[in-house]
C-alpha cells in the first residue's frame, strides 16, 4: 500500500517539474521563467523525496529525505530572490508587455 | 541560551542524518555540534524564542498546512499558464508594505511570497524613516490586479502576515 502512495507521490513530482520546465521555456522573460522554475520545482522535488520517504518506511532514507525536502524549502525561493536581484542589478529588462515596474521608479528618485 | 538552542539544534539534524545510536557516531555529533553553535551562532537567526515557545511552535504548525495549501494552488496557477496557448500573463514589478519587524519574520514573508501564486520577491527595502520602521517589498507579480501599495499588499501579504506575526513577533 504505501508502495503505491509513494509512487503515485513520484509520479506527480515528476509531472510538476515537467511543467515546471515547460513553463521555464514558453515564458518570455528571467523574472517569469524563475517563478515557473521556482514553484513548480520546489513542489515537484519535495514531492518525489517524500515519496522516497514513503515508500522506504522509517529509517535512515526517509529521515534524509525529509530533512533534504525541508531545506530545499528553505533555500529554493532564498535562491530564486537571489537570482532576480541580480539579474535586475546586471540590466535584464522586464518583458516589453508588462503593466508596471515600481522598482524602476523607486530606484529613479 | 541561543547557543544552547543552536546546539540542540545542530545536534538532532546530525543524529536525523546519521541514524545510528552509536557511541562515536554521538561523540563525532556532540563536538561539530559545540563548534557549530559557538563559532556561527551570531550569523543565525536572532529570533531564536520561535523554538522554545509552545504557543508560537503551534502556530508554526498552524502555518505548515495553510502553505502548502498555497503552494499547491500556486502550482496549478502557474502549469495553466504555462500550458495555455494564449499564456494569459500580465507581469509587473509591484511595491508592498509590511508590519513585520523581525529579520526571521520578514525573510519567512518573503520566502511565502515567492512559493505562492503568481509572485517572487524581487528586493525590499525600508522607507528610511527610522520612527515608523515600515518595510517594503519589490514582488513580481505574474498577473498584476492593482498597481496600488496598499491593494496589492491585501491581495499578496495579509494571508500570511496573520500567522507569521503571531509566530515571529
Amino acid at each position: 500500500m504505501s508502495d503505491i502512495i509513494g509512487y503515485i507521490l513520484i509520479i506527480v513530482g515528476i509531472l510538476f517539474d515537467i511543467f515546471g520546465c515547460i513553463g521555464l521555456v514558453r515564458f518570455p522573460d528571467v523574472y517569469n521563467r524563475l517563478q515557473a522554475s521556482t514553484k513548480c520545482v520546489t513542489l515537484g522535488t519535495i514531492l518525489l523525496l517524500v515519496g522516497v520517504a514513503v515508500i522506504s518506511g522509517l529509517g535512515a532514507t526517509s529521515a534524509k529525505a525529509i530533512i533534504c525536502a525541508v531545506f530545499i524549502l528553505i533555500t529554493s525561493p532564498t535562491a530564486a530572490h537571489a537570482i532576480a536581484k541580480g539579474a535586475y542589478a546586471s540590466g535584464v529588462k522586464l518583458w516589453e508587455n508588462s503593466v508596471v515596474d515600481k522598482y524602476a521608479e523607486e530606484s529613479k528618485k | 541560551m541561543r547557543r544552547l538552542i543552536y546546539f540542540v539544534l545542530a545536534f538532532i539534524i546530525w543524529m536525523l542524518l546519521t541514524w545510528q545510536l552509536d557511541a562515536q557516531v554521538i561523540i563525532a555529533g556532540l563536538i561539530v555540534s559545540v563548534i557549530v553553535a559557538l563559532l556561527f551562532h551570531e550569523i543565525l537567526p536572532k529570533e531564536y524564542r520561535v523554538f522554545i515557545s509552545p504557543v508560537r511552535m503551534f502556530w508554526a504548525l498552524v502555518y505548515v498546512p495553510v502553505f502548502f495549501y498555497y503552494m499547491i494552488k500556486a502550482n496549478f496557477d502557474v502549469v495553466y499558464r504555462a500550458l495555455h496557448p494564449k499564456m494569459p500573463i500580465k507581469p509587473g514589478i509591484v511595491k508592498i508594505k509590511t508590519i513585520l519587524k523581525t529579520e526571521s519574520g520578514i525573510t519567512a514573508l518573503a520566502n511565502s511570497i515567492t512559493l505562492t501564486p503568481g509572485t517572487l520577491t524581487v528586493d525590499l527595502t525600508d522607507d528610511g524613516d527610522p520612527a515608523s520602521r515600515e518595510t517594503f517589498l519589490y514582488v513580481h507579480w505574474i498577473n498584476v490586479k492593482s498597481d496600488d501599495v496598499e491593494q496589492a499588499t491585501e491581495f499578496i501579504a495579509r494571508r500570511f502576515e496573520w500567522f507569521l506575526k503571531r509566530i515571529f513577533e
